[in-house]
């Protein structure tokens, strides 16, 4: 999964010194609102046909990087390349890049059919053109038949799809994507995921996605970016991310947040500084049980259970101090066995390759990560 | 009344009254409407509606050619007739739509491109001094602008004294294109308050996604900006095209000239009431069409 920089996707074709060029780069990128930084020093290669998501809280400067890609906001500094062209300068207009929007953007004035028709439009293209390939984009999308509606007749979901259908019928070598799934629903946001992915896969554009939501980064993407603070702290693939966070931002931010550092660490891991261990790799035993030696294990109270259908997850105080949250799938254990857990005095068992160690003192880090892999 | 002893305390009765009341009105829609509505209605009904009726009869009423008085009851189309063969009224009547159309049109060039500053590109600070900018003028007396223009225009005013270094002649008094500068300067802040509204309401997102489709700002202002603005544009030609169709003191201080409502006033002044009232129709309805358009044109969203 992490091959280097430049190596082609599968499938692809080599020939084409295009092709090889990673499909956006980033070099130093910066941009200042006044005194704000809001992206302070940003270095990136996108590849050629990835799916690529830009995870990060809000205020994290995800968004100000799209949209310096986008040609909405040039940066303060730094260069922006798209297939090793320097576009730093280039307005939206002149760029081969189509972006989604947040809030759809569509034009209420219009028809469905004439907002897809846009940016061919403006671009002069042929009317018979102009008609079949607003067809095919409308079709990908599964709104045949709603070219005469208003935007203002169409669900959030639908909407959502013409926005889709609106970027993509002007075959962009990259899509850009501000969180487009944020106002749907939780039912048909995992559906539009999947049909994401699909359509992506479909067209072969280089997709950057930016999003708040690490479930959704993990299902979608070849790879992430975690953005904190205007830098990024780690790149890597969904696993990479997951199973291997560099920093402490990255393990809190992706998956839940179980650092054990302190006094802790000392004690239950006889090392100083602070490491993760994610929830599921933990189980839970009684007191009592003994421990391999290719194991870690910490005394605690289970403070409190929350059942969570499929999951039930337990957070336990540990004698040592802090906390560890465990969760387990309810494979035997009904709700009300799960739930008269609290209180009992439990030990804590993992492996020990499970540990990580992370960089960062408290929650955040200021230090970043470069895109190399 | 409440008894001394009792100062103080709530008194138990009136209250329990008041809730009671309350409590009976509270489901009863209806009501709650007629208790809002009744003294605003009332006025509506007896006083604005009331005067326009007796109005309109009176352009179907004849006048007494003796006393020339007007015979309630006496009905007859002579009014009309008056008004279209002789061509006065109708030369009038021409008059004031061009010059109003004009003055629309005028206000409609000069407002856009100032609400598009204010709403899209001006700071928030510089925004709110430009909207004090724009209705400080609305604190003036109409009159006292009309006279102003007339020391600006008039033969030996301050026009004719830049102009005269250059041998061009000031206008004078006496000029219909006056009525047209000084209805175009007096109503323009009521275009461009609507068009600034309309334009403040079009959201960012919008113009970079058609810039991110690949259109230049000439083609995102037609495709996107112009078609979302124009009901505001008609919302705002509302008030210009309405008020110039009324107005009759500034065509005669600045122009010398007889718009409508000059008309109406000679012959009301003159005593031929039924001519004045069958007149003041036509400006009417005038204004009914063109409220049914900017009804079509969506105009009534951006007011």
């Amino acid at each position: 999964m992490t091959a280097p920089p430049g190596t082609p996707l599968a499938g692809q074709p080599d020939s084409d010194p295009a092709r090889r060029a990673p499909a956006v780069t980033l070099e130093h990128l910066v941009k200042r609102f006044g005194e704000v930084d809001a992206v302070s020093g940003v270095d990136l290669e996108i590849r050629d046909g990835e799916f690529f998501s830009m995870l990060g809280p809000s205020g994290s400067g995800k968004t100000t990087t799209l949209r310096m890609i986008a040609g909405f906001e040039t940066p303060t500094e730094g260069r922006i390349l798209l297939h090793g062209k320097d576009v730093t300068g280039v307005p939206p207009f002149d760029r081969d890049v189509n972006t989604v929007f947040q809030d759809y953007a569509l034009f209420p004035h219009m028809t469905v059919g004439q907002n897809v028709a846009y940016g061919l439009m403006v671009r002069r293209t042929p009317a018979a053109e102009l008609a079949s390939r607003t067809d095919d984009a409308l079709r990908m999308v599964q709104l045949e038949g709603y070219e005469k509606r208003r935007p203002a007749q169409l669900s959030g979901g639908q909407r959502q799809r013409v926005a889709l259908a609106r970027a993509l019928v002007n075959r962009p070598r990259v899509l850009l994507l501000d969180e487009p799934l944020g106002a749907l629903d939780l039912k048909l946001r995992e559906e539009m995921q999947i049909e994401l992915k699909e359509i992506q896969g479909q067209v072969g554009i280089t997709f950057i996605y930016v999003t708040h939501d690490q479930d959704e980064a993990l299902v979608m993407s070849d790879r992430i970016a975690v953005f904190n603070r205007g830098l990024i702290e780690q790149v890597g693939t969904p696993a990479d991310v997951y199973e291997h966070p560099l920093t402490t931002f990255v393990a809190s931010f992706v998956g839940t947040s179980n650092l054990l550092s302190a006094a802790a660490a000392r004690d239950i891991l006889g090392m100083d500084g602070t490491f993760t261990v994610r929830p599921e790799k933990i189980r839970i035993g009684a007191p009592e049980d003994s421990v391999a030696t290719d194991e870690h294990s910490a005394l605690g109270r289970i403070r409190e259970v929350v059942y969570l259908g499929a999951d039930t997850r337990y957070i336990v105080a540990l004698d040592a101090g802090g906390e560890l949250i465990v969760t387990q799938q309810n494979l035997q254990a009904s709700s009300m066995e799960a739930l008269a857990a609290q209180g009992r005095v439990v030990r804590l068992i993992w492996q020990r390759q499970h540990v990580l160690a992370l960089k960062g003192g408290t929650t955040t880090s200021g230090e970043a990560e470069g895109a190399e892999t | 009344m409440t008894a001394p002893g009792m100062a103080g305390e709530p008194d138990e009765q009136t209250e329990s009254r008041g809730r009671r009341f309350a409590r009976w009105l509270y489901p009863r829609r209806r009501a709650q409407l007629w208790l809002l509505l009744a003294a605003p209605l009332l006025w509506i009904g007896l006083v604005y509606l009331g005067s326009l009726v007796i109005l309109l009869l009176n352009a179907f009423w004849a006048k007494d050619a003796f006393t020339g008085k007007v015979a309630p009851f006496d009905w007859t189309l002579k009014a009309f007739a008056d008004i279209l063969t002789k061509p006065v009224y109708a030369i009038v009547a021409g008059r004031t739509v061009l010059i109003a159309v004009l003055v629309t049109i005028t206000d409609a060039l000069l407002a856009f491109p100032i609400a598009y500053y204010m709403a899209r590109i001006a700071s928030p600070r510089r925004r709110g001094a430009l909207v004090v900018a724009v209705l400080l003028p609305l604190w003036a007396a109409y009159l006292v602008k009309t006279f102003a223009w007339r020391t600006i225009l008039q033969g030996n005013g301050f026009l004719s004294w830049v102009l005269s270094p250059f041998g061009i002649p000031g206008p004078g008094l006496d000029e219909l294109p006056n009525a047209w500068l000084v209805l175009s300067y007096l109503w323009l802040p009521y275009m461009i308050l609507p068009i600034y509204a309309g334009l403040e309401r079009i959201p960012d997102s919008l113009l970079e996604a058609s810039a991110d489709l690949g259109a230049k700002a000439g083609t995102t202002f037609r495709r996107v900006i112009l078609p979302l603005a124009f009901p505001a544009v008609v919302a705002g030609s509302i008030f210009t095209f309405s008020l110039s169709l009324g107005d009759y003191i500034v065509p005669d201080l600045v122009a010398d000239a007889k718009f409508i409502g000059n008309l109406i006033y000679d012959n009301s002044a003159l005593g031929n009431l039924p001519v004045a009232a069958a007149y003041s129709l036509f400006p009417i309805v005038i204004m009914l069409v063109y409220l049914f358009v900017a009804r079509r044109l969506g105009a009534f969203e951006s007011l």
